[in-house]
């Protein structure tokens, strides 16, 4: 009898000292976050993905800096004569490859003769900086309202859910460019250019996120950990911002690595159609524009920058894949 | 069922004006914040000074100094009972309800601009559709049947690559490849299909496949999410446990359940689509509703833009609903 009872003893007297035996098994008590963060870490794709990001923003960052590094920039033209790098009869880059050499190491562009590398590592700039803070946009937007939607229901809910509602239903490609082609007249610095289409991709975007947050909201705020806050005498500012809105934070994360390489699409996408960014500030979607003229005779002017935006856009899709992987509960990975 | 229908119909007539109302003040009134009037995007250049009688004589025949609520019943009873539209020197051109307006930059009613363009944009939206739709579900059933297997990973991992694809990169290596390269397909203009079935074959399948393409990996990832759900489900053990065939189970308990939300998500993006096809209609040249609205946009023709924004939303807008009243019908569960 008293045998076994003693043995138990032990065991549980040197458990928290013999670290080894115990860590990993369910005795540790972990958070949401550290749960998630060691599932992230095995899956290998995820965390590529997540390199190749940190990589591009680091190049987006040090756009400057890089360029100089390696000796050329985007503003120079390369096309005239005694230096000419493209064709003056054919208007094509000379050389195999879109003229790759050791000073241009992706070739130049037909017609100016621009060096591709540089219009690339600038072309992460615009990109990263239009989807960034479309996204910030839409998720301040989203996450406001969705919050007061849901928590407040009643008169609140039904304003803005039929607002989102609305903007849902609206053909949303088609009035963008509109509004972004009328905003152009009235002022075509590139500064408007850069706040009219952050504005368009995050204000058309915010009511997916809002949906997100509302239906999470909705049976948060029935929870007893709200209950009990609100009994302690807790504001709902207070309620909202330190009760409900930590449990929103894992699908915001989610929402915000996935709608990120959206808004790099879109980005391109109005680029592509010429009523995005203007040269001279580089774009990926602008250079395909400019490469679909010539694709049957230079192929590389449409395959790189075509390749930076599946690769960038991939590789959020992935990190945000795999993040929610991590974060659901549900999941077996 | 009735009231339900009401309801939606009221909605959608409501989501209708609201957009035609911002579209109007969008383009009617933001020109004018920088004192340009709207005259100039309605006939381009205008010979003369702001200040002079003729231009004022111009302003006033397109209704430019009537008060804002004027302009836009103008523009609103237009398009519900008809106009005649009228330079004020050649005989009137009488366009009737439903009437968009006059584009006096390429001298063709809207309407018809729009009615002329339709048939290139439909052909692309029923093929791809189709495509996407059978391509999409099988891979993602496909995907569900094994979750964590080789078939799915490919698959899904695929998806994501797909949908990481913009249109204006695969259409033109789709052309540099095909067109180009291997020389298949020679010639991929437009032709009706009334009047060379064959041509228009070779001119839509590129743009069918690349629009599927993307579209097909979003429908994948959907279906195999929710058949995953779906197979989960105690019906389906029970399904089982009488013991029907692995097929009958798949095919008529699981997928069929599956796809009820697909078909909702399915209908929203094909009327999103109508008016929207711009990327894949400029890439590949298809002279379709998307092309007419980016051509117009580009050049500012006030007229076509709201024409087709319009136009636009009110397919959205249509397929919403016939999406809800199918959703009513097909799934008991939602209360009517």
């Amino acid at each position: 009898m008293s045998l076994p009872m003693g043995e138990l003893e032990v065991v549980g007297e040197s458990a928290p000292l013999t670290n080894k035996t115990v860590t990993g098994s369910s005795i540790v008590g972990r958070s949401l976050w550290s749960i998630a963060w060691r599932r992230l870490r095995k899956d290998k794709v995820a965390m590529t993905a997540g390199v190749v990001i940190v990589l591009l923003i680091l190049i987006a960052t040090l756009a400057g800096p890089l360029t100089a590094l390696y000796g050329q920039n985007y503003l120079t033209h390369h096309n005239l004569p005694p230096n000419a790098l493209t064709d003056s009869a054919t208007n094509l880059p000379i050389g195999d490859f879109g003229g790759i050499s050791s000073t241009h190491w992706l070739g130049v562009t037909p017609v100016l003769g621009q060096d591709i590398l540089s219009l690339l590592i600038y072309g992460a700039r615009t990109s990263l900086i239009i989807s960034g803070l479309a996204t910030a946009l839409s998720l301040v937007l989203g996450v406001t309202l969705g919050l007061i939607a849901g928590y407040y229901r009643g008169w609140r809910d039904t304003v803005i859910s039929r607002i989102m509602d609305v903007l849902l239903s609206f053909p949303t490609l088609l009035f963008s460019l509109s509004l972004i082609a009328v905003v152009g007249i009235v002022n075509s610095s590139p500064g408007a250019r850069y706040a009219i289409i952050i504005f368009v991709l995050g204000f058309f975007g915010w009511p997916y996120i809002g949906r997100i947050v509302r239906g999470q909201v909705l049976s948060l705020r029935e929870k007893e950990f709200v209950d009990a806050a609100r009994s302690l005498g807790a504001s709902n500012g207070w309620i909202m911002a330190k009760e409900i809105m930590p449990n929103l934070l894992g699908p915001i994360l989610v929402y915000t690595t996935l709608t990120i390489p959206n808004y790099m699409l879109g980005e391109a996408g109005l680029s592509y159609l010429g009523v995005g960014i203007q040269p001279p500030t580089p774009s990926w979607g602008q250079m395909l524009s400019d490469a679909g003229n010539y694709f049957q005779v230079d192929p590389m002017y449409l395959v790189l920058p075509g390749l930076a935006i599946f690769i960038s856009v991939l590789a959020f899709n992935l990190f945000g894949d795999g993040l929610r992987d991590a974060l659901d509960p549900k999941s077996t990975r | 069922m009735v009231r339900f229908i009401t309801f939606r119909l009221l909605g959608a007539i409501v989501v209708v004006w609201i957009v035609s109302v911002v579209t109007f003040l969008i383009f009617q009134v933001v020109p004018t914040l920088t004192d340009t009037s709207p005259v100039y995007y309605y006939i381009g250049k205008v010979p003369f000074p702001p200040d002079s009688i003729q231009f004022k004589a111009l302003v006033h025949r397109f209704g430019f100094d009537l008060p804002l609520y004027a302009q836009y019943w103008h523009f609103l009873s237009g398009i519900l009972l008809g106009q005649n539209i009228t330079d004020g020197v050649s005989t009137p051109i009488v366009c009737p309800a439903p009437c968009f307006g006059y584009s006096f930059r390429q001298n063709e009613l809207v309407g018809t601009m729009i009615l002329n363009a339709a048939p290139v944009s439909i052909s692309l939206l029923v093929g791809a559709a189709i495509l996407w739709l059978v391509g999409g579900v099988a891979v993602g059933t496909l995907s569900a049947l094994k979750p964590g297997s080789f078939v799915d990973r490919v698959g899904m991992t695929s998806s994501l690559a797909a949908v990481s694809l913009p249109i204006f990169f695969t259409g033109p290596l789709l052309l540099l490849i095909f067109e180009y390269t291997l020389g298949w397909l020679p010639d991929t203009s437009y032709a009706p299909i009334t009047e060379d079935p064959a041509q228009w074959l070779r001119s839509m399948i590129l743009p069918w496949v690349s629009l599927a393409f993307l579209f097909a990996a979003l429908y994948a990832r959907l279906t195999r999410s929710n058949m995953i759900e779906t197979m989960g489900e105690d019906y389906i053990r029970t399904a089982r446990a009488k013991g029907l065939g692995r097929r009958t189970v798949v095919v008529k308990h699981g997928l069929r359940a599956a796809l009820t939300p697909i078909v909702t998500i399915f209908g929203i993006d094909v009327g999103t689509l109508i008016g929207s096809t711009i990327i894949t209609e400029t890439v590949f040249n298809l002279r379709g509703i998307g092309y007419l609205s980016i051509k117009s946009i580009q050049s500012l023709d006030l007229p076509v833009i709201l024409g087709v924004t319009i136009i636009a939303a009110v397919a959205l807008v249509v397929a919403n609903l016939i999406v809800d009243i199918l959703y009513a019908v097909i799934d008991p569960r939602v209360t009517v």
